[in-house]
């Protein structure tokens, strides 16, 4: 499984990748494997206003319906409506032209929540067990 | 194949109305009428006829193939219960006759009906009255849990919040229980495939609403320690409900209601044997021990002093409708039918071959296959691919095996627990011919996956389509012959 | 005693020894000696010839020889030979759900040529594959429009059917979601009340045409003003009517349901029938129930499979669209075949022969002393007449006569007790409609 080093993770499998206080979100390769070809992401309205894990996205494949929480709180200032027409782009490239949303972070403490690379990575070996 | 309507030719007609014998003048102003004729093919009867013959070819069914689809009961659907729903008296009978005043009189044929075929399911499960109503196994579900909260809420239990559901259970327990307004509470079962009794008694409080078991479980057991869940959930005044998919195992051998179940539906299409329609129409009745009678829909068929029956409406706890009329009167009759066909014995014999039947398939089975329980099953057996999945051959692979040998698959990747589940119910009527034949081909599915699993990516040859494309079925979404979607 | 069962007592024999266990008895031991039936106290089996002549003689218990004037939303439609023997074909209706989309292109391809029709018919873009009946995907109508809108208040038109209003109002009074009528009035919804009610709240407004009362209307304003409050506009509808009267698409419903079973399916006591449910595209994936979707195999062939599933409660468990398993698919390929039968000609055909004659009989009754037949609206093939005397008697005298002569508006509405609603389709002669008027004017006067 691919994990992007500068990255973080929740344990819902999504990452998040912060610029200022603009975070960009989508799912890790780990959970774009375990859902299979994607079909559909239902995106969230822009301006929309999330708390951290609250889920705001729902990504679909054939045999299966994911909810996808935010995670980080905060306004959501851009969607990826790309993936409209081409879900696919979060199998072909989960942590690039896949990506969800971007939020704007009301609390970068919040931060503390998630998992960096290294602690993902040992979280998803403890899953295979 | 062509749709019927590429075969559609501009100024065909397949049937003929007849011109009118009555004064024939426009009365309809323009604004309400639409503009243009409904695009319905233009064909003759024998292009219809042949069509949808043709069509029929395409599938497999129990009246062609071996179906062992578990969880499903596909057993044969007698022809002689068709016939009967077929009657003049029963097909040509308007619901609305029954309604009228004095109505009863043009309709106690088929009230009686109703009435001793709820009789009858009350021996057979020990409860004290059903209703016929709900149209299917998901409707009664949700009948179920509906009287379920009118239970609380007469009662004054304003609390009760959660509904308990083994996560073995199907996808309907919890989607009809989340309908009524309930959450959910998921619980795991323990090794033997039971209901982990320690994670239940740390589930239960005084929130709990009640508790949705199958019994016989998916996994094809028996939980034994039925009474004593049902004393855990009655101790915080939780209704127990039995969701009667499986049924058919333990007819004459088990009554819910004697085991502290208060209410149940009872999918008809799988042990009263009626047909499965492709996929309904089903039929779902409801029974009720005497805590929940009162809340029961209306109407109800009640007999009267002198004899006649009559729909009685006047209920002042009831639900109210859930549906038009009186269920789907056309299952009913077929499954009141087979009901009196078999009799007492008969519908003994019924869970005793269906459970003979299913032993003897796992036991076949369970060299060449990983089972996931070890222990006398039920209706039903439980396997997984996984010694299969390690040569990389999935449960899905070897289902689409058996269709090139003429066998409808079993279930997989059902139930959702068991890492690809393979799921065999061969049901009473099924002979040891056709069972050794299954099992014949279900080795050689293994022996193939030990020296060629490559061959089963090509799984089906024999079919009209080899495996379609569901990804581009989701994605480039075409569901209507005049509508293309590009994702909407 | 269960002819059924195909083991002889030797195979049985052999199955037990090859499961290792003594008798069958030894299959439950996990059912306890505690659990066994307290009373299992059965009649004893039949024959089949016994079960036959007894079912039967109940079937002749019902009066089905009386002629026909009664509907109500359910009618006595002529069913082409082709659709029944079609239909009893047991490759389609011993078959399940497809699953396994190989070997059950009969039913996919049959229930996506439903789909097909279905649009044609209503003017919408998308179709499921069927619900249970009218009044079951009138309820799911309403809860997709709730969770589209995510509001909890729901106008119902008083047009609309009462036994539907019934089942709505135990639903939404259940799950807590607010219920509002309006009156007809004159036979037609009540633009201001309904202007009235709608606020940002509301989730849907729920109309029927033609309405219970029979009257044809044209929705376009109402569904406008519902979709200036952002509220979703749902139209119930009697298909056979769609032969000539203006689609629900075209006054701009969102969503449109019915009872299907005027498309070839008998009246059977009140069921199997058939629920149709279409939407426009940009709502299919809220649509709740199966769908099936045109693809292509791995060699490029068109094939049909069960699409969209990801909705569906075996996927989704708590968190589906609906609860809902099975639909009725025979039901739904019953209604195809019926409709490829009829034809694009057949069914405007059909449909004005239900006007002719439902106009003939309304010409014919409203010529009887102290009958009055409403006329401030358009009516389909299905009318109401006001009578001198209680509609429930005149019913039971028409019966003596042999006419079922229609449905007491009484039974649902308060202070109708004596309006008939009358039906009139095409499969009514002349001769029926002149003595039926004949034995109404007896009914009356002497």
């Amino acid at each position: 499984m691919e994990i992007e080093d500068s990255f973080l993770y929740t344990k819902e499998h999504e990452w998040i990748s912060i610029e200022d206080n603009i975070a960009t979100m989508g799912i890790t390769d780990y959970a774009q494997d375990a859902l299979g070809d994607v079909t559909y992401v239902e995106l969230p309205e822009e301006e929309l206003e999330v708390e951290q894990f609250e889920q705001f996205v729902s990504v679909e494949s054939v045999k299966a319906a994911s909810d996808i929480f935010a995670p980080m709180g905060g306004r959501v200032v851009e969607i990826n409506r790309k993936l409209e027409d081409t879900p696919d782009l979060i199998n072909k490239d989960c942590y690039g032209k896949g990506w969800i949303a971007k939020i704007e972070v009301r609390d970068m403490d919040e931060s503390t929540e998630l998992m960096n690379a290294e602690e993902y990575r040992n979280y998803l070996e403890s899953l295979a067990h | 194949m062509e749709l019927i309507f590429e075969k559609s030719i501009e100024g065909r007609t397949g049937f003929c109305f007849g011109s009118s014998d009555v004064p024939d003048k426009a009365q309809i102003s323009e604004k309400y009428l639409r503009q243009d004729e409904a695009a319905l093919p233009e064909t003759s009867e024998l292009d219809v006829v042949r069509h949808y013959t043709r069509l029929s070819q395409r599938n497999f069914s129990i009246d062609t193939h071996f179906y062992p689809l578990g969880s499903c009961t596909m057993k044969y659907n007698p022809k002689f219960t068709e016939m009967l729903s077929n009657l003049a008296g029963f097909r040509n009978l308007h619901p609305l006759l029954a309604q009228l005043s004095g109505g009863e009189r043009w309709t106690q044929g088929a009230l009686q009906v109703l009435y001793e075929l709820e009789g009858l399911l009350c021996e057979i499960t020990g409860f004290s009255a059903f209703t016929m109503q709900p149209l299917a196994g998901a409707h009664g579900e949700l009948t179920g849990i509906m009287l379920m909260a009118a239970y609380h809420k007469a009662k004054g239990n304003t609390h009760k919040k959660y509904v308990i559901v083994p996560d073995s259970a199907h996808g309907t327990n919890p989607a009809s229980a989340a309908l009524a307004g309930f959450e959910i509470i998921s619980i795991p079962s323990n090794k033997e495939g039971g209901m982990d009794l320690e994670a239940l008694k740390a589930a239960v409080n005084d929130e709990t609403a009640g508790l949705m078991m199958t019994v016989p479980s998916t996994y094809g057991l028996f939980e034994s320690h039925v009474s004593e869940i049902a004393q855990i959930i009655h101790q915080v005044d939780g209704i127990m409900y039995y969701d009667g998919a499986n049924l058919n195992a333990v007819l004459g051998r088990l009554r819910p209601g004697d085991v502290g179940f208060d209410v149940m539906h009872i999918n008809m299409h799988k042990t009263f044997a009626t047909p499965h329609g492709g996929g309904g129409p089903g039929a779902g009745p409801v029974g009720v021990n005497e805590k929940l009678v009162d809340f029961l829909p209306v109407s109800r068929v009640v007999q009267k002093e002198n004899g006649m029956y009559a729909l009685n409406y006047r209920y002042d706890k009831s639900i109210g409708y859930i549906a038009s009329f009186y269920g789907n009167f056309g299952v009913l009759v077929r499954a009141y039918a087979y009901i009196l066909m078999l009799g007492k014995e008969g519908l003994r014999e019924t869970a005793s071959h269906a459970v003979l039947n299913a032993n003897y398939i796992m036991r076949k089975l369970q060299k060449h296959y990983k089972i996931c329980f070890d222990h006398l099953c039920m209706h039903e057996s439980v396997f997984s691919a996984s010694n299969q999945l390690e040569r990389g051959v999935h449960a899905i692979d070897i289902a689409k095996f058996l269709i090139d040998q003429g066998i409808h698959p079993p279930t997989v990747y059902f139930p959702i627990s068991v890492p690809e589940a393979i799921m065999i119910e061969p049901t009473e009527t099924e002979s040891k011919q056709t069972m050794d034949r299954f099992i014949e081909k279900m080795i050689e599915a293994d022996q193939l996956s030990q020296t060629n699993p490559q061959a089963f990516k090509e799984f089906p040859k024999t079919m009209p389509i080899t495996r379609p494309d569901e990804v581009k079925a989701a994605r480039d979404i075409k569901t209507s012959f005049f509508q293309k979607i590009a994702s909407p | 005693m269960n002819p059924y069962i195909a083991n002889t007592p030797r195979e049985s024999s052999e199955l037990l020894k090859a499961i290792g266990v003594e008798n069958i008895d030894a299959l439950f031991v996990d059912i306890k000696s505690e659990h066994r039936p307290k009373s299992f106290d059965l009649p004893e089996g039949l024959s089949e010839y016994e079960v036959v002549s007894h079912i039967t003689s109940l079937s002749l218990k019902n009066n089905i020889y009386v002629v026909p004037f009664i509907g109500g939303g359910y009618y006595d439609h002529y069913i082409p030979a082709a659709v029944s023997a079609l239909i009893s074909r047991g490759e389609f209706y011993t078959a399940y759900t497809p699953y396994q989309p190989e070997c059950a292109q009969g039913t996919l391809q049959a229930l996506f040529e439903y789909q097909s029709s279905m649009c044609a018919l209503t003017g919408m873009d998308v179709s499921n594959a069927s619900m249970y009946d009218g009044g079951s995907a009138l309820y799911e109508a309403m809860m997709m429009a709730i969770r589209m809108t995510g509001r909890s208040k729901i106008i119902i038109d008083g047009g609309v059917s009462p036994i539907y209003r019934k089942i709505i109002k135990t639903y939404t009074h259940h799950l807590s979601y607010e219920f509002q009528e309006t009156p007809v009035v004159h036979g037609q919804s009540s633009r201001e009340e309904i202007n009235r009610l709608l606020d940002t709240n509301t989730a849907a407004i729920i109309l029927q045409n033609p309405n219970f009362f029979g009257a044809v209307d044209d929705f376009t304003d109402i569904n406008e003003m519902a979709h200036q409050k952002g509220v979703m506009a749902i139209v119930s509808v009697y298909p056979i009517s769609l032969g000539l009267l203006k689609t629900p698409a075209s006054m701009g419903a969102d969503i449109v349901c019915g009872e299907g079973q005027s498309l070839g399916l008998p009246l059977n006591f009140g069921g199997p029938y058939l629920g149709f449910l279409c939407t426009r595209k940009k709502y299919i994936r809220k649509m709740p129930g199966r769908i099936v979707g045109e693809t292509v195999d791995s060699l490029g062939r068109r094939s049909f499979v069960n699409t969209l599933q990801a909705r569906e409660q075996h996927i989704r468990r708590e968190k589906a669209t609906s609860n809902i398993c099975t639909n009725v698919s025979m039901c739904a390929i019953q209604a195809a075949i019926f409709m490829a039968m009829v034809g694009k000609s057949g069914l405007r055909q059909m449909a004005h022969l239900n006007v002719a004659k439902a106009e003939y009989a309304k010409g014919l009754l409203s010529k009887i002393k102290g009958v009055e037949v409403k006329k401030s609206a358009p009516t389909f093939n299905e009318f109401t007449v006001h009578l001198p005397k209680d509609a429930s008697v005149v019913i039971e005298n028409m019966m003596d006569k042999g006419f079922a002569a229609g449905f007491a508006l009484g039974r649902y509405y308060k202070g109708l007790e004596r309006y008939l609603l009358v039906a009139v389709t095409e499969k009514r002669t002349k001769d029926e409609i002149d003595r039926f008027a004949k034995a109404m004017d007896e009914v009356l006067w002497s």
